[in-house]
């Protein structure tokens, strides 16, 4: 669910050119990242330009009849809920997962610091039909808590958009505590301490150096939970079905033939619809990151 | 800015079974510059974060000024302090840095901008203060922890091993400044460090701690020349130690009597300290020494030499003096006549520093 992409290959740096060829020889350095490039081409390229062709393509010919349609009605509410959904996991998510981290690295319990941060590195990538089950076996409507507990007879119901929120917060929570532990661990000691000296209270060192240091960090973790609540697909088809509006469970609907035949097209569409809220985030984020890490260069 | 009083009444601490501070006196002189000096682990450093506030003694109290700060916290005490290193918020600038107590202080932005740049200028960085932590050199960054520690005018400076980090040339130019700034503040400031060289050379008075306790306080020449204990003839400067034997107040060493100053332990045999400049080496075909090796200086060498009985000894003397003092040269030897300290016998045989101490 939550997968973390492989680094990118190092940029190189300006100087490599000429300390490999000296001359205008060209290098031949780059051959060695032809099994990923290759890779990356035939999993990523082809498949994007397939979507691509096909989301403007009806009726055997060019067109922009499926992204309309993909931007109307239930298809609409439907990418509108997935924004909503993963806006609303990556933020909760974030601040909890921030505040868990700094408590487990102020702790003076090395072990509670262990344990916290592998339960984080295998919940972070628990996902998928199994997640759901264990949610539904435990929170669902006839789950072991529900029943003992009578949720029910308090309105509870798992099958909403807020019950899917808790259970995506399930995995995103602990994968914000893997982003922003070595964050908190790069806060020094002294800062605080520097900072107590010249006469600020906590909540000023938090302000003023703490959290914009921390910024950039937590940026990232935010652009990572909602990428990943955002694209998340199998827990929600396992437990909420249709219930919760998603841009995922449409997706898969258009696509199999769920509910009506020859919409393909208007899957690939939403996909597009996705690709272009994906670079919408980024497109807000890299200016912020940009700013709050201006300190860093 | 005026200097306060600082005073430390029975201090102690402990970390776990780990005793920092274990009932440390000390008074500080208003407007004074006292080195805390000792080994790591002496508790120097406890010392100073119980007078910023980032130590809670166990029992004992700070006094600044007359007044007990003991429970005061370290955002509301006095003091100004420069860390070790890294110490500047990464995220502001210099300029920004030094103006932060004043801006959590809620000075207005154009006055503690004025005030930032004139403290900048006072440490000898006034075009730097747009750059930020990682675009400035070691000294550099401390000279802003420095500027940034003065903002708000405390009355006692804290510097904790603040030359630490730095290159040798840096950090003797930069304590030369230290001390000029001190003095024309007038500042009382505390300065821990490990380096002898540096606190003899910079402070009004030097504490030597060991363990948690005073050894002894005073100026840097009555440190050196008169140490109180054989701990603090060890930790400041180098020593011989030189086998001799005691006879009521005197002691014989290398065929020489000597009066004997501080305690005399129990037994006749006893270590005799004495400093290599304290050994007069006069060349000679027919001397009872050999020049193992001779260190050049500049100004100074240093000889390493070997008695017949094998005892070696350093020495050093004026560079011009040694230039017939070569490996192999025998020379004669003889003590400065003053009192000097003498020490329990160690149980190995006596040794010498390594020369280059």
């Amino acid at each position: 669910m939550a997968e973390t992409s492989p680094a990118a290959p190092a940029a190189p740096r300006p100087g490599d050119r000429a300390r490999a060829g000296g001359g205008g020889r060209r290098s031949l350095g780059w051959t060695a990242a032809l099994p990923l490039l290759l890779f990356v081409g035939l999993a990523f390229g082809v498949p994007a330009l397939a979507l691509l062709a096909g989301a403007f393509t009806s009726e055997g010919a060019p067109s922009t009849a499926n992204l309309t349609r993909s931007l109307q009605g239930a298809y609409l509410t439907a990418l509108i809920g997935s924004v909503k959904l993963s806006a609303l996991v990556a933020v909760v998510g974030a601040v909890l997962g921030t505040f868990l981290a700094q408590a487990v690295v102020t702790s003076p319990l090395r072990r509670l610091r262990d344990g916290v941060l592998t339960a984080s590195g295998v919940l972070a990538n628990f996902g998928g039909v199994p997640l759901a089950f264990a949610w539904i076996a435990t929170l669902g409507n006839s789950g072991v808590l529900t029943t003992r507990l009578g949720l029910d007879a308090y309105g509870w119901s798992l099958y909403s958009f807020w019950g899917l929120a808790l259970v995506y917060l399930y995995f995103s929570v602990p994968l914000m505590v893997l982003v922003v532990v070595p964050a908190l661990d790069g806060l020094r000691p002294q800062w605080r301490e520097a900072a107590q000296n010249n006469g600020a209270t906590t909540w000023q060192f938090w302000r003023h150096v703490g959290i914009p240091v921390l910024t950039p960090a937590l940026l990232g973790g935010v652009v990572l939970l909602f990428g990943g609540a955002f694209a998340a697909y199998a827990t929600a088809a396992a437990m909420v079905g249709t219930v919760v509006p998603l841009v995922t469970l449409q997706i898969a609907d258009a696509l199999t033939g769920n509910v009506l035949i020859g919409y393909e097209n208007v899957a690939l569409a939403l996909s597009f619809d996705m690709v272009v809220v994906a670079g919408l985030v980024m497109a807000i984020h890299l200016p912020l990151q940009r700013r709050s890490a201006r300190w860093l260069r | 800015m005026n200097g306060a009083q600082v005073e430390f009444r029975g201090l102690r601490r402990a970390f776990g079974t780990t005793v920092a501070l274990d009932g440390l006196d000390l008074t500080v002189a208003p407007g004074e510059l006292i080195a805390l000096l000792g080994p790591s682990g002496c508790g120097k450093t406890t010392a100073l974060r119980c007078v910023a506030g980032f130590e809670t003694p166990d029992a004992g109290a700070v006094l600044v000024g007359g007044e007990d700060i003991t429970r005061v916290p370290a955002n509301r005490r006095d003091a100004g302090m420069v860390f070790q290193s890294y110490s500047l918020f990464p995220n502001l600038n210099a300029r920004d840095n030094v103006a932060f107590g004043m801006r959590v202080r809620k000075v207005p932005a154009a006055k503690r901008h004025a005030r930032a740049a004139e403290l900048l200028e006072l440490v000898g960085l006034p075009s730097q203060g747009g750059r930020y932590p990682h675009q400035l050199s070691g000294g550099q960054q401390q000279r802003v922890a420095l500027a940034r520690a003065l903002a708000l005018e405390p009355s006692v400076l804290l510097l904790d091993e603040p030359l630490s980090a730095l290159d040798a040339k840096v950090r003797v130019t930069l304590r030369e400044e230290i001390r000029r700034l001190q003095l024309s503040l007038g500042i009382t400031t505390i300065f821990v460090t490990h380096d002898q060289e540096e606190a003899l050379s910079v402070a009004d008075h030097v504490a030597v701690l060991k363990d948690g306790r005073l050894e002894q306080v005073g100026t840097p020449a009555e440190v050196y020349d008169r140490p109180a204990t054989p701990f603090v003839a060890e930790f400041v400067g180098t020593m011989n130690h030189l086998p001799g034997r005691l006879d009521g107040d005197q002691v014989e060493v290398i065929g020489q009597r000597l009066p004997v100053h501080g305690e005399v332990p129990a037994g006749p045999d006893v270590d005799v300290l004495v400093r290599p400049e304290t050994v007069l080496v006069t060349a000679a075909h027919d001397g009872d020494a050999e020049v193992v090796t001779a260190s050049f200086r500049g100004a100074s060498v240093r000889l390493r030499l070997r008695l017949a009985d094998g005892t070696e000894v350093l020495a050093d003397l004026p560079g011009h003096d040694a230039t017939r003092l070569g490996p192999g040269g025998r020379a004669f030897l003889r003590l400065v006549r003053r009192p000097v300290l003498v020490a329990p016998r160690a149980t190995a045989p006596a040794k010498v520093p390594a020369a280059g101490v």
